[in-house]
């Protein structure tokens, strides 16, 4: 790990870390009947993959001198998260939270993120978790970095370097990695396990508890097309959703624990398993 | 900008919509309903309210020319030109896609010294092969990649673009189709098309247990990624002979602000995608050393094991270990899971296998409907007495 620059030197990065508000659980089940979601116990933590985008953020700021904004996008609820991440060491938070902007897919959520970077007070570094642990789609981040035209590299699982004006970080290509240099401003994805994120400490949850989130809403935006937020900037639609198929000549088996292993026995030497 | 109204004359504050609600955004304030910023706009309350008293108000959305709008384009990926064998699964089902559409399948490769591995993807029904040849295109950049991508979308003009749920291409189709403002469905494990070209994407959702269809109806193209090892690959030969077309590559959409450092190969430990056979360790496994049970039983079998998420979570496994949705899609022979529910993200990463065995105590776990075989029973004696007889 090299580092150019200090806080001496008077580095200030400027560092987003976007997060979101999740379920706590991902027990979310159907109504056959009436195709309506259960809602049992819906109580919301923070994306588990946002805190190592968190403490990536922290720990380069630490190195390398900086100030740590966090944004999220959600119901008022959901300064909660950016509370959170007050005690986890980021700096200030902006909550985005508009009833104009419901029924956003990928896109729409990902141009109203771009739109409130835009607002920020200038930004280096954008950085995100890998993915969220209820649409586990991965895509956020990248469309992000599209829209504000800076690049990207998701999967990032270590950073090499941290300079003035670009960070070096190896990105897992699943059978290969690659080692890139990317100039600011940019975006990284993080990996799990990237730096092992911090505990939140009694000290900063009684430092911060007064700090304030700033909210924005949609009258605040550069773009004030409403043809791209909400609803009606979101290309996909769900048609339906559906419990997933059960198997229907399966076969069950309960017996005495000896006996079912002989079962599984017979059967994998009966189809040559062994 | 479509929102939702209430009638306050029609509304009974009967509550119905409070109740109804998913996600807990509508409450009522000074009596008269409200709903908040947590609406995701499901209209469920609006399905629901028993006076008819919520309304949709929707400005008309335009769709564009579908007709216009023509083709299937496969994104081949490759490393350093050996290509991805999910692109041929890709190619196999964009062909059944289009076959009922009447439209012509097209793949975009992109690399450098491509041409023969490009010809080599005539083997399958594809029409046509566009190829951008460049030293620069060598190792994926996103933003070189998305540039050509964009240059081959503007001129082909296809109606939906396929792309492996690699780590390559999840990075790179949400970039593009945001250049295209349009829709994005990743990880979708069953794709059908309408008559109208409109591509009907099922994918698991929230968070498990629940499937979701997704259309695009307004834009084009229609993106979606699919999983490597969900679709089968396209059988070679097949009705069109295809042609090669060489595309240019203009000098300006190859400036990069990424500068690649070095790309090596990853360490491979036997992988799981290959092995025949799998034991699945799942939360019934109370205890990390309780894994040389299983890892007994698969080296018995001659298989691998591997693992759900809350296990590699808690880092008892390795990542590349995982299987499901964040993990791997894996098809093997047999698998046997051990102690595993089967939250839907898990058992979409294994719908593909030839036999499933499903070991758990649970009656009620999903994964026992999703088995071939569902074993009730506990781990800890069904996988001891099993290991007992196959040493005999």
């Amino acid at each position: 790990m090299r580092i150019t620059g200090s806080k001496a030197r008077g580095v200030i990065l400027r560092i987003v870390v976007c997060i979101k508000q999740v379920p706590a659980t991902s027990k979310v089940q159907i109504d056959e009947v009436t195709g309506v979601l259960r809602r049992e116990g819906i109580e919301s933590k923070l994306n588990p993959y946002d805190l190592y985008a968190l403490e990536t953020a922290v720990w380069i700021k630490d190195k390398v001198g900086g100030a740590v904004t966090t944004l999220t996008m959600g119901p008022l609820q959901a300064e909660e998260a950016i509370k959170e991440s007050f005690i986890l060491g980021a700096d200030q938070g902006y909550l985005v939270s508009d009833r104009k902007l419901a029924g956003s897919d990928v896109l729409a959520t990902a141009y109203t993120l771009s739109q409130a970077i835009r607002l920020l007070d200038g930004y280096d570094l954008i950085i995100c978790g890998k993915q969220t642990t209820d649409g586990d789609t991965a895509q956020v981040g990248p469309e992000v970095a599209e829209f504000l035209e800076i690049p990207h590299v998701t999967w990032v699982k270590k950073v090499n370097e941290v300079t003035e004006d670009s960070i070096v970080v190896e990105q897992d290509l699943g059978t290969s990695s690659a080692i890139l240099e990317l100039p600011y401003p940019a975006l990284i994805t993080v990996e799990k396990d990237i730096f092992q994120p911090r505990l939140p400490s009694y000290r900063r949850k009684k430092l911060t508890a007064a700090q304030q989130v700033n909210v924005l809403t949609f009258s605040d935006f550069l773009d004030s097309d409403e043809q791209k937020y909400g609803l009606n900037g979101s290309p996909t639609q769900v048609e339906r959703v559906f419990p997933p198929d059960a198997n229907e000549d399966k076969v069950l088996w309960e017996d005495e624990p000896s006996l079912l292993g002989e079962k599984i026995y017979m059967l994998i030497k009966d189809r040559n398993f062994i | 900008m479509a929102t939702l109204a209430i009638n306050a004359r029609r509304c009974s504050l009967c509550g119905e919509c409070i109740a109804t609600c998913p996600f807990n955004a509508i409450s009522e304030v000074d009596g008269k309903i409200e709903i908040d910023a947590g609406c995701r706009m499901c209209k469920l309350c609006l399905k629901n309210c028993p006076e008819k008293a919520i309304t949709l108000i929707d400005d008309k959305r335009v769709a564009v020319d579908k007709e216009a709008w023509r083709g299937i384009l496969v994104f081949v990926e490759h490393l350093d030109g050996e290509i991805h064998p999910v692109t041929l699964e890709l190619i196999g089902k964009a062909r059944e896609l289009a076959d009922s559409t009447n439209q012509p399948v097209y793949c975009l490769f992109m690399g450098d010294q491509i041409a023969e591995q490009a010809k080599s993807l005539l083997q399958y029904p594809v029409e046509k092969v566009f190829v951008y040849e460049d030293s620069a295109l060598r190792y994926f950049r996103v933003d070189v990649y998305a540039n050509i991508f964009e240059d081959c979308i503007r001129a082909v003009q296809p109606s939906t673009v396929l792309v492996g749920a690699t780590s390559v291409g999840r990075s790179l189709a949400p970039r593009v189709a945001a250049r295209f403002r349009t829709g994005l469905t990743a990880d979708c494990t069953t794709l059908e098309i309408r008559e109208n070209t409109d591509l009907v994407q099922i994918r698991p959702a929230f968070g498990g247990n629940v499937m979701a269809q997704i259309v695009t109806p307004f834009s084009r193209p229609q993106f979606a990624t699919v999983r490597y090892k969900v679709m089968s690959p396209a059988e070679k030969g097949g009705s069109p002979s295809g042609t090669v077309e060489r595309c240019v590559v203009s000098p300006v959409r190859l400036k990069s602000k990424i500068r690649v450092r070095e790309v090596v190969l990853n360490e491979q430990s036997p992988g799981i995608l290959e092995a025949e056979t799998l034991v699945v360790a799942g939360r019934g496994v109370k205890d990390k050393q309780d894994l040389e049970l299983l890892q007994e039983l698969a080296d018995l079998l001659d298989g691998q094991l591997a693992a759900t998420r809350p296990l590699v979570e808690a880092g008892w496994v390795h990542y590349s270990k995982q299987i499901g949705l964040s993990g791997r899609t894996v098809k093997p022979k047999l698998i046997i899971t051990c102690g595993v529910s089967g939250a839907v993200q898990f058992s979409a990463g294994i719908s593909g296998s030839e036999c499933i065995v499903a070991i758990n105590q649970d009656r009620s776990a999903p994964i026992l409907d999703q088995a071939h075989y569902g074993v009730v029973g506990d781990l800890y004696e069904v996988v001891p007495s099993l290991i007992d007889r196959i040493k005999g």
